[in-house]
């Protein structure tokens, strides 16, 4: 019997995983889709938030003020790219700017630090194209951006060579009680077969599905809305448009969104926020587009719009009582929540699989292990190397000097990595989250036949099944004039 | 019997109008120039074209080897010809210029290789 | 880390970098070297099999590769050195090219000039803000290409095709040809781009429809392509609604405009034009950099080869010129536009030049019935009668070494369009 079965392979479910993987015990992770970091965990901000906006006393403050400290310090140990940028919160002039006042003396009770009020001059020098009617800002200089992909990756690796077992393409169809735990039904997407799995506990990082799961086995019953928030991307040569993470008070207008440079060098801008019954609705809309640009055009000016590469939506997992649900099911002893996990849950993942993870090994009786393995390098970016460097790599691995992805640079040496390394990528979409390849300003037009080719040459997967995201997503329906 | 085309000399794309009588042409109108009348006078009688396409190749550096007639065949002949072509697959190295098949469905034009794929 | 030595680096081995490496060499350049970051020369011609290539240039309708082919053949027999899989990283204003490949790692050349012709790439969907979802099956035309005409495998089954330029027209009779069915074409302008014989031989021939005034206002299917819907547009390219037509199909192929690639341009801190998104050049195809040529796709985007190829000739003669005989320190007076003259390629002319000058030039509208004007100064050099012009032919006007210098004192060119 299992000790934990972790449904979700997103950033909770990945942090807790690398969390219990630090003690004796035998975990294991299901995910319905080809990928860890599939769902909302692909489809965000990408923000370290410093944590003035959550409700003192709410676990949403709690693990956001932790979960930044841990991921400056986690950035290091797994090799994932972190900046802390620091972040403004913009202040127009037809706004109130005691909310202002209160937003900093919330966030000096949640614990943030340094948080200072700067009037305009101060703004406009370190951020030039902030609008003009924009009178002063909250300045939270512990913010902070990360890749949310390489982040979770991370996590899921650090897990994996501590022995967590991931079942991806493996959908869990039903839960129930058991002796000495559950009994969980899972199917395997690929080749369709159903089994079942006896485990003594079950940490539910579902997403958007929370709600399904903990209701096959709770009468408190949890509800998710799905929220979904649109994003619009801007090239890098659009890179310095901002420096800082910027965002807005709220205001009669709507939430407000947020614009922000990516750890990439990048300009995201968004999210919408509009309430939808489908979980798997992550179309953008022309409405949703319009709102990003008019929003983004409250804080900032001159806005680049030529430099538009992609757009893209999330879904958020809101659940009703407003703040995260994090423990287990009265109802259900071993089942244990990481539910209703939105904004700020990507800077909060490390806290809450830190709380989840006590609570599972109170439960389990676990006992540490001597021999975890705390750091991982990540997929080698050549180009952070000198010349000179990059020269002796190639010397010694000569796929380093071929690329593969114009726009981002990527060699087929970090292509080769992204594969072979412990789970490694098997999609176009898994690749390009650990590369880049794909991401830059032709979105994948030239790299992807090479790409898919390379993926098919080293895994052995024919042309015909190589996809996007998995099952469902194949790029190409057969040989020319046999269709 | 009136039959209406576009012209395909040029960007103008004139709105050509021919009157043909037992499969002949015997007037065209809405020509600008002396383009148009010949266009009109070769498509409604014996419309040809050059068909462009790839064959299958095993054992090269690529997947497949374009390939053209090296000549115009009757337009009706196009699709018999890329039939033609789907039952062949050819072997690496194939050579610019060389023969894929020889008088495609009776046309008496061949199919060339336009590409040089080497062997892997 | 090597460094070498090399009159002239040529970054791109496609039909701009080729034809410029021949008309270096016929001029007497032997010290140069064509970079080409493909395994193959000849560019993107290698991918583009149909036929229409080369009328001009050599008199016979050529595909793509047989087009190529030829250039190739000129390099080999002049002997003219070139590195295939080997990207350019960086070109610096001193004319020092960084390069890389799988072979000899990071290398640096130093050139005396440099002729820049890394030809452009695609609009992706992201530029048009197309929204809907993200599944499998949505490619740029010229991704589909590829994997049809290369690597010899189908992107899918029932097609849609968004761009009416002479790509999307051409992809569309490619995919019939294999198997698929191109449900239509939409263009988003009252008109198409392509060439009329591309919408008789590639859409007519084959029942496809050419949805005019037509884009893509939704796509459906979270892993591949369901469907799309379509709208028609009014005037200013909005959708009309209640004009949604929605089509079942399994791929969107977008062929909606080509951009220079300028990245290396850009870096090497050239003066770029808004309009073309290649380089500012002048009559001899030099950038704002002395020593850094621009030619093809790259300096601004054609829809002929040929012409590709003449641009490319002289700017290999002039990168000669430099080379033999330094900088040439002349005064030279901008080219304006104006009355439905979009751009000018050059953008800046020497009037006391010793060749002739060819002004390439675009419109930004449909227009019939006028005439082409040039002015030096304020007086009218060349007037050209035109039944019509459109967007997507590039048009060309002459100016003679001779008519230029009886205008030397003039301040500038004036290339407009007029009624007859």
């Amino acid at each position: 019997m299992l000790d934990v079965f972790v449904i979700g392979a997103g950033v909770t479910g990945c942090a807790v995983a690398m969390e219990l993987s630090k003690f004796n015990l035998s975990v294991t992770v299901a995910d319905r889709e080809s990928d860890v970091c599939e769902g909302t965990s692909k489809a965000n901000s990408a923000i370290v938030h410093s944590g003035y906006d959550a409700k003192p006393g709410s676990l949403k403050a709690k693990t956001n003020v932790e979960g930044n400290r841990l991921i400056k310090e986690l950035s290091k140990k797994l090799d994932f790219p972190y900046i802390n940028n620091g972040h403004l919160t913009v202040c127009r002039s037809d706004q109130d700017r005691e909310i202002l006042t209160q937003l900093l003396e919330r966030g000096r009770e949640n614990g943030v630090e340094g948080l200072e009020i700067i009037e305009r001059d101060r703004l406009l020098e370190m951020e030039p194209n902030i609008s003009d009617d924009i009178e002063c800002a909250l300045y939270a200089p512990t913010g902070g951006i990360v890749c949310p992909f390489n982040m979770t990756i991370a996590f899921a690796e650090n897990a994996y060579q501590n022995g967590v077992e991931f079942k991806l393409n493996t959908e869990v169809l039903k839960i129930e009680k058991a002796e000495g735990g559950y009994t969980v039904t899972v199917k395997d997407r690929i080749s369709g077969s159903v089994t079942e799995i006896k485990t003594k506990s079950i940490v539910n990082a579902a997403g958007v599905y929370a709600d399904v799961f903990n209701n096959m086995v709770s009468e408190h019953k949890l509800t998710i809305t799905r929220r979904k928030g649109e994003y619009m991307l801007l090239d890098r040569s659009a890179g310095s448009f901002v420096s800082h993470t910027i965002f807005q008070l709220p205001s009669k207008m709507g939430k407000g969104v947020l614009t922000t440079p990516t750890v990439h060098g990048n300009i995201l801008m968004g999210p919408t926020a509009t309430d939808i019954a489908d979980k798997e609705n992550i179309r953008t809309t022309s409405e949703g587009l319009r709102t990003v640009l008019e929003r983004t055009n409250l804080s900032v000016k001159n806005v680049p719009t030529r430099a538009v590469i992609t757009s893209f939506a999330g879904l958020r997992a809101h659940e009703e009582g407003g703040d995260f649900v994090i423990g287990e099911a009265e109802d259900a002893k071993g089942f244990f929540n990481a539910a209703g996990i939105e904004s700020p849950g990507l800077t909060a993942a490390p806290s809450i699989a830190k709380m989840i993870c006590g609570f599972v090994t109170e439960y389990l009786g676990a006992t540490e292990k001597n021999n975890y393995i705390s750091e991982r390098k990540g997929v080698i970016d050549p180009w952070l190397l000198s010349d000179d460097e990059r020269d002796e790599l190639i010397k010694e691995h000569p796929e380093y000097g071929t690329i593969i992805c114009r726009c981002e640079k990527v060699t087929e040496g970090q292509i080769l990595d992204a594969i072979r390394r412990p789970l490694g990528a098997r999609t176009l979409d898994g690749i390009k989250r650990r590369t880049r390849a794909g991401m830059g300003r032709c979105q994948a037009g030239f790299c992807s036949p090479k790409t898919m080719a390379i993926l098919s040459r080293e895994t052995g997967i024919p042309m015909e099944k190589i996809s996007k995201h998995g099952i469902g997503s194949e790029f190409v329906v057969g040989e020319n004039k046999n269709i | 019997m009136i039959k209406n085309l576009i012209c395909i000399g040029c960007p103008l794309g004139c709105p050509l109008t021919a009157e043909m009588q037992d499969g002949k042409v015997l007037s065209v109108r809405g020509n600008t120039c002396p383009r148009g009348k010949k266009y009109a006078e070769k498509e409604l009688t014996n419309p040809e074209r050059t068909v462009t396409s790839s064959v299958k190749v095993v054992g090269g550096e690529m997947g497949a080897v374009s390939v053209r007639t090296a000549g115009d065949i009757p337009k009706s002949k196009i699709t018999d010809c890329i039939k033609e072509l789907s039952k062949i697959t050819l072997t690496a190295p194939v050579h610019s210029g060389e023969t894929v098949i020889r008088n495609v469905c009776g046309t008496g034009v061949s199919v060339i290789a336009t590409k040089t794929v080497a062997k892997l | 880390m090597k460094i070498i030595n090399r009159d002239l680096v040529i970054i791109g081995g496609g039909p701009a970098g080729l034809a410029a490496a021949v008309s270096a060499w016929d001029s007497g350049i032997k010290s140069l070297l064509v970079i080409e970051r493909d395994s193959h020369l000849g560019g993107i011609l290698n991918q583009c099999i149909h036929n229409g290539f080369g009328l001009h240039t050599f008199k016979e309708e050529l595909t793509g590769p047989e087009y190529a082919d030829r250039f190739i053949e000129m390099a080999d027999e002049r002997g003219i050195p070139y590195i295939t899989d080997t990207i350019v990283t960086d070109v610096s204003d001193d004319k020092t090219v960084t390069a890389m490949n799988s072979k000899d790692g990071i290398f640096k050349i130093s050139a005396k000039a440099v002729i820049l012709a890394m030809g452009c790439r695609e609009r992706p969907r992201g530029a048009l803000n197309t929204p809907g979802f993200r599944g499998a099956g949505i490619y740029s035309a010229g991704t589909a290409q590829k994997l049809v005409n290369i690597d010899g495998y189908m992107p899918g089954k029932k097609v849609v095709i968004l761009g009416s330029g002479d790509i999307g027209l051409i992809m569309a009779r490619r995919m019939t040809l294999e198997g698929a069915e191109v449900k239509c074409v939409c263009e988003i302008m009252p008109y198409s781009g392509g060439l009329k014989r591309n919408i008789v031989q590639c859409l007519d021939d084959f029942g496809i429809p050419l949805k005019l005034s037509h884009t893509v206002v939704d796509i459906e299917g979270r892993d591949r392509v369901e469907a799309v819907t379509i709208a028609q547009v009014d005037e200013k390219l909005k959708p009309i609604p209640g004009t949604e037509e929605r089509i079942e199909c399994d791929t969107l192929l977008l062929s909606v405009g080509l951009l220079p690639e300028n990245e290396l341009t850009t870096e090497a801190g050239i003066t770029m034009s808004r309009i073309t998104g290649g380089a500012e050049v002048n009559e001899s195809f030099e950038t704002s950099v002395n020593g850094i040529f621009a030619c093809g796709n790259v300096l601004h985007v054609h829809d002929l080869v040929d012409y590709v190829s003449q641009e490319a000739r002289a700017a290999g003669k002039a990168a000669a010129e430099y080379i033999a005989k330094g900088e040439k320190s002349a005064d030279r007076v901008p080219v304006y536009t104006q009355n439905g003259v979009r751009y000018t390629v050059p953008q800046s002319v020497d009037l006391t030049s010793d060749c002739d000058v060819t002004v390439r030039f675009r419109v930004s509208d449909n227009f019939r019935n006028k005439k082409v004007c040039v002015y030096i100064g304020d007086e009218l050099v060349s007037s050209r009668r035109k039944n019509i012009l459109a967007p997507g032919e590039m048009e060309q006007v002459k100016l003679k070494s001779d008519v230029l210098k009886a205008h030397s004192s003039a301040k500038s060119i004036t290339v407009k369009l007029e009624d007859c």
